[in-house]
């Protein structure tokens, strides 16, 4: 029997889809169902109907976002904020799904944590009420996020209706140059597509340098798919997929595990599958890059400058350029390595795996940081091995402060703001007005910009930093 | 949740492309419960004076007409309480945010998408007669502009269905139990390693 080839996500897609309606859409089966301190709504909506969680096995909540980045074993002082983090747990208790809470040893971001625990796993279908849930795509999951109602539906019944998306393919060449990582290429993808560029669309990410990719490049590059409007990023799973994977917790072991790879070996896309929109990208093309507005899709190279609204045909896309300057501080024409900083942040779930602090690390070494910044691990063990590497030495030598794992300042409702008016060097990947604080301006860029900026305390080109 | 069938309200235009559910929503409010009254909370770190929802000029608008990417970002269904707790049944734009549509939807808010330059012409119609009303027929999906054009749009049948019938899904998902209890069976056996070892 001949098939037609198909792509990485309709493999995934056609695994799981337990009944069509007439009308086109699918009941898909979902194997892993992340939750944070965030889902309150979801289990009021359950409890207040009478439901239980259909599979509590493939259920895991994970306290990331409220948790505090200092002094753990005081009590958080703010009471809405300690309920959040109390009320995760009840909530999980009284479902009896396995909890990391504050103080577990794998504690972290849910979206750092999960694929640390081999609780992501190529072929699956990830949700979670988060939109950043892209990032597990990175293991050849479909993997994307979910609203509040979406939340209870899958808590109740283990699936979700959805439509079949779009596909599109970003083939990226040839090799990324010197101090150019992960975070750089997919901001230059979204600069080329826009914000809603990728909208209604799965992207799978393919070509030679993003082969050349560690799992915690891929992870970055699924993670900011959403900032391209695209319902999931997914890269083929390969030898650095199952290499990963193999003896983390949750993973399977032994027999099991090799059956698993075995099938997983048959999920890249056929030769010849077809996609509804193709693109290519010349890694060698890209620089390292700062955004200079308040939407992800203003990335440049930072050698780069401020571009002039006056330059803009459209008149309604002129207004806005004028508005995102304004609330930047930002005037036409200004070099942005000129622009100076008052903060740097390191962390977020694009930005705080161990490859991330190494690259900050290899820039500080040796450096004082101008201005405030904290780093902030992704996950408890990423922590502990930071510590075990000497990196948060690094870190502290040069006078940055070293948290605890969660959000953090990526979106501030843990207590860790941007003050209003500050501009941030951060590794996070949203830039909208207000997301790190009231009137806080970010510029986002890769772990190695962000060190670089905090040495000199204006925007930097890395690659003309030099060795210290 | 509120069945939609057809609504004429006054018609708010919102010049801002990317409005992402942060500005919508921020963040600082997320740990409120619902009956804290999310409609104070609707884009309320964007209102300084000549924010157009806070025009009198435009009435008490119930459909908001804005531009591309309309509900970008976070997943927070928070976003759409607050347009709904604020008194919107419907937001036009050339494009949203995926996830913010589905919370849309399964909330008794419609989105209606349209071309570019018939939202942008839409907008400028109501920043030219403040107080205008629009008019939105679901079933018949089109949308009469203050100009009295109709227009008609596209909505997927699904999301239409629930709207009009202001239906629950879960009691439809429900109906496919068989389905779902055989899926888990098979699985079970072409996948054994789904269920994750314990720790
Ligand atoms: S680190 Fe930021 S983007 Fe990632 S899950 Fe936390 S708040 Fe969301």
């Amino acid at each position: 029997m001949t098939q037609q080839p198909r792509s990485l996500f309709e493999k995934v897609w056609d695994a799981h889809v337990v009944a069509t309606r007439p009308d086109g859409q699918a009941l898909l089966a979902i194997d892993r169902h992340f939750l944070h301190e965030g889902s309150f709504h979801a289990f009021g909506m359950i409890d207040h109907a009478g439901r239980k969680v259909r599979r509590p096995e493939l259920t895991f909540a994970v306290a990331d976002h409220y948790v505090p980045s200092h002094s753990r074993s005081k009590p958080i002082a703010d009471p809405e904020i300690a309920n959040m983090v109390t009320m995760l747990e009840a909530n999980a208790g009284r479902h009896g799904l396995r909890h990391f809470g504050l103080h577990d040893p794998a504690q972290g971001i849910v979206h750092v944590l999960a694929p640390e625990q081999g609780l992501t796993l190529p072929g699956l279908t990830i949700v979670c009420g988060d939109s950043h849930t892209s990032t597990h795509g990175a293991f050849g999951a479909l993997a994307f996020g979910i609203g509040a109602t979406e939340v209870s539906h899958v808590l109740a019944t283990q699936t979700l209706w959805q439509r079949r998306p779009k596909t599109m393919r970003i083939t990226v060449d040839e090799m990324l140059g010197p101090h150019v990582t992960a975070k750089d290429l997919i901001l230059a993808v979204i600069a080329a597509i826009g914000a809603d560029g990728a909208a209604g669309h799965v992207i799978e990410y393919a070509g030679s340098a993003i082969r050349a990719l560690s799992m915690e490049g891929r992870l970055t590059i699924c993670n900011m798919s959403i900032e391209a409007g695209a319902r999931a990023g997914m890269i083929a799973p390969d030898d650095t997929t199952f290499s990963w994977i193999e003896g983390r917790p949750f993973a399977p072991k032994g027999d099991p595990f090799d059956r698993a790879v075995e099938q997983w070996r048959t999920l890249p896309s056929d030769d010849g599958a077809a996609f509804d929109r193709e693109m290519t990208l010349d890694a060698a093309d890209i620089a390292p890059v700062v955004t200079w507005g308040t939407s992800p899709e203003t990335a440049v190279p930072v050698t780069a400058t401020v571009p002039d609204p006056a330059a803009e045909a459209d008149p309604v896309r002129a207004g806005q350029m004028r508005k995102m300057l304004d609330y930047m501080g930002l005037a036409p024409g200004m070099a942005l390595e000129e622009v100076a900083i008052d903060r740097v942040f390191i962390g977020s779930c694009t930005n705080a795996r161990l490859e991330d602090l190494r690259a900050a690390a290899e820039v500080l070494r040796g450096r004082r940081a101008v201005v405030p910044g904290l780093v902030v691990p992704g996950s408890a063990p990423v922590r502990r091995q930071a510590e075990a590497e000497g990196l948060e030495r690094v870190f502290i030598d040069s006078g940055l402060e070293w948290g605890e794992p969660g959000c953090s300042m990526c979106v501030g409702i843990n207590g860790d703001l941007v003050q209003a008016g500050e501009r941030c060097a951060s590794t996070t990947n949203r830039n909208f007005p207000g997301r790190q604080g009231p009137n806080a301006r970010t510029h986002l860029m890769s772990p190695a910009m962000a060190a670089a900026a905090a040495v000199t305390g204006r925007l930097t080109d890395v690659r003309k930093l030099g060795a210290a | 949740m509120d069945p939609f069938v057809t609504l004429t309200a006054p018609a708010v235009p919102l010049d801002i492309a990317n409005i992402d559910t942060d500005q919508l929503l921020p963040a600082r409010f997320l740990k409120k419960p619902r009956s804290a009254g999310y409609g104070n909370f609707l884009f309320h770190d964007e209102r300084k004076p000549g924010f157009p929802l806070d025009d009198p000029a435009y009435g008490r608008a119930r459909i908001l007409v804005t531009d591309r990417n309309f509900g970008c970002g976070s997943s927070r269904e928070g976003a759409v309480y607050a347009l709904v707790d604020g008194g919107f049944r419907c937001v036009v734009a050339p494009s949203f945010g995926d996830i913010f549509a589905a919370n849309a939807a399964k909330n008794g808010l419609l989105t209606v998408t349209l071309p570019e330059e018939v939202v942008t012409g839409l907008r400028r119609q109501l920043q030219e007669m403040p107080g205008a009303t629009v008019t939105v027929d679901l079933p018949a999906q089109t949308l009469i502009g203050p100009d009295g054009q109709a227009l008609s749009f596209a909505i997927d049948p699904f999301r239409k269905e629930c709207l009009v019938e202001g239906l629950d899904d879960v009691a439809l998902t429900l109906r496919h139990q068989d389905a779902i209890d055989a899926f888990d069976r098979t699985d079970a056996k072409r996948r054994p390693w789904v269920v994750p070892a314990t720790d």
